[in-house]
C-alpha cells in the first residue's frame, strides 16, 4: 500500500496531469501566453480540484459504487448506481464551480478580480472531471488520500502551465520557423518537457515499485 | 422534431446543399477543430498508442458531437443563457454514459484500455465548443452535420497520430504485425530494424501533433500565427 505522501508526490511528478494524460490541455495551451494568467488560472485549478475530488469521493463510495448505499438499509445494499456516476461528477463540478465563484466574488473581490474569468472555464477542464475519475478508477481506501491526490494533481498542473508559460514569454524573441509559430512549437515543447517529466518514474514510492507505462505496452503487444 | 423542421426547410434548401456540404468538408482540413481551433486535445492523446483505440475513440466522439448538437439545436430556445452550460453538460454526460455502457457491454477489452479517457468525452473542448458556437444558434439538420464533420476532423487526426504510433513504436497496424515478427527476427528485424519504443511513450503524440500541425501550416500559408 502506498502512503498518503506517495500519492501526493506521484500525483505531482511521475503521474502528472498534463505530461502523462494530457488533461486540461485545452486552456493550457489558451491560456499560457503570459505567466501572470497562466497562475492565476493554475491556482484557480488547484482549488477546483481540492474542493470537487473530496466531494465527489464522498459520493463514489456514499452513494453510487456497488453496495455503497447499504447504510440506507437491507433493502439498498445490492444496488448498483455507478452507471450514473458521469453525470454526477459532472453536476457536481459544474454546481461548485458556480458557488464558489458566487461565494469569491461576495466575500473575496480581490481574488475575483485575479480569479474571475477563470472559473467559469474550470467547469469545462478535463484536469477537474479527470481528477474526479481517476479518484473512482483507483479506488484510494481513504478521503484523506483522495485529497492528497487531488492537491498533488493540482499542483502539477500549475508547474505545468506556468512553466510552459514562462517558455512561451521568452520564445517571443526566438526565431521559429514561420509555420511552426504559436501552437506547433508549444506542442513540440510539451512534448519535450514530457519527456523530461518522465524521469520521474524513476522514483521509488514506499514498497511499491512504480510500474512504468512502458510496461503495460509492451505486453499488450505481445 | 427534426423531422417537420426539415421538412419545412426541405423545399428552400436541398439537405445537401453546398452550404451544408461545407459543414463536413471545411472541419476536416483548414478549419480542423484539433490543429486549427485547439479543442478537444485533452482525452485525445493518451490513447492513440493503439490504430483501433483511437477508431473507437473517433466514433464515440461522431456520435456524442452529432447527437448533442441536434438535442442541443432543438431546445436552443428553451434554455436561459445563465445555465446553458449546465444544461448542455448534462446532455453531453447522458449520450457520454450511453456510449460507455455500450462499449463496456461490446467492447470491453477497448473499454477497459481506453478507461477514464470515454468519461472524459463530456469535457471534451470540441463537444462544448460546437455546443456553444453552432448548435446554440442554427437548426437541428446543419447542427447535425456540423457534429459530424468536427466529429470526422477530430477522429480523422486521432487515426492519423494512432497510426504513426503504432506503426513506428510497435511495428503493426490494427494488431498485424507490418514489420515482421520481432521477437522471431523475421522481416525487417532480421536486418536489425527496431521498433522505436519512445513513440509508445505519451510525449510523442504532442510532438507528432506538432509536426503535423507544422506541415500543415506550410502547406497553407494563410494558417501562420502571429506570436
Amino acid at each position: 500500500m502506498e502512503s498518503t505522501l506517495d500519492i501526493f508526490i506521484k500525483a505531482i511528478f511521475s503521474e502528472n496531469m498534463i505530461f502523462a494524460y494530457f488533461l486540461g490541455m485545452c486552456s493550457y495551451l489558451a491560456v499560457s501566453k503570459t505567466v501572470n494568467t497562466a497562475l492565476g488560472l493554475g491556482a484557480a485549478v488547484i482549488f477546483v480540484l481540492v474542493v470537487t475530488v473530496p466531494v465527489n469521493y464522498l459520493l463514489e463510495n456514499y452513494l453510487l459504487k456497488a453496495g455503497a448505499l447499504s447504510w440506507m438499509g437491507e433493502k439498498y445494499a445490492g444496488m448498483d448506481l455507478s452507471f450514473l456516476s458521469f453525470i454526477m461528477f459532472i453536476a457536481v463540478v459544474a454546481s461548485i464551480v458556480q458557488l464558489v465563484e458566487m461565494l469569491v466574488e461576495k466575500f473575496a473581490p480581490a481574488l475575483y478580480g485575479a480569479l474571475g474569468i477563470f472559473l467559469p472555464l474550470i467547469a469545462v477542464n478535463c484536469s477537474i472531471l479527470g481528477g474526479a475519475l481517476f479518484m473512482q478508477e483507483r479506488q484510494y481506501s481513504t478521503i484523506l488520500d483522495a485529497t492528497a491526490f487531488s492537491l498533488g494533481s493540482g499542483i502539477g498542473w500549475f508547474v505545468a502551465i506556468v512553466a510552459i508559460a514562462a517558455i512561451r514569454e521568452k520564445l517571443r524573441y526566438s526565431k521559429i520557423p514561420a509555420p511552426l509559430r504559436g501552437l506547433g512549437i508549444t506542442f513540440i515543447l510539451t512534448g519535450l518537457m514530457g519527456v523530461a517529466f518522465m524521469s520521474f518514474m524513476g522514483i521509488k514510492y514506499g514498497k511499491e515499485v512504480p510500474k512504468a507505462k512502458v510496461e503495460s505496452v509492451e505486453t499488450s503487444q505481445k | 422534431m427534426s423531422e417537420t423542421v426539415e421538412k419545412v426547410k426541405a423545399p428552400s434548401e436541398p439537405l445537401f446543399s453546398k452550404k451544408n456540404k461545407k459543414l463536413i468538408t471545411d472541419p476536416l482540413t483548414d478549419n480542423n477543430p484539433v490543429t486549427i481551433q485547439v479543442l478537444g486535445i485533452c482525452s485525445a492523446l493518451a490513447i492513440t498508442v493503439q490504430v483501433s483505440q483511437a477508431i473507437v475513440m473517433g466514433l464515440s466522439v461522431i456520435f456524442v458531437t452529432m447527437m448533442g448538437n441536434v438535442v442541443i439545436s432543438m431546445m436552443r430556445n428553451a434554455i436561459p443563457s445563465r445555465i446553458r452550460i449546465i444544461v448542455q453538460l448534462v446532455v453531453v454526460a447522458a449520450l457520454v454514459i450511453v456510449v460507455d455502457q455500450v462499449l463496456a457491454a461490446f467492447l470491453p477489452d477497448i473499454s477497459s484500455k481506453l478507461s477514464v479517457f470515454v468519461g472524459l468525452i463530456i469535457t471534451n473542448c470540441i463537444i462544448m465548443g460546437r455546443l456553444e458556437a453552432f448548435a446554440m444558434g442554427n437548426k437541428p439538420w446543419p447542427s447535425l452535420l456540423d457534429g459530424l464533420g468536427n466529429g470526422l476532423g477530430y477522429a480523422g487526426l486521432l487515426v492519423l497520430v494512432a497510426i504513426f504510433r503504432e506503426l513506428f513504436g510497435s511495428g503493426s497496424l490494427l494488431g498485424f504485425p507490418i514489420f515482421g515478427d520481432a521477437v522471431e527476427k523475421t522481416g525487417l528485424y532480421a536486418i536489425g530494424y527496431q521498433n522505436n519504443n519512445l513513440m509508445i511513450l505519451p510525449p510523442m503524440a504532442l510532438i507528432i501533433v506538432g509536426v503535423i500541425i507544422w506541415v500543415q501550416r506550410a502547406r497553407n500559408q494563410a494558417l501562420i500565427e502571429e506570436h
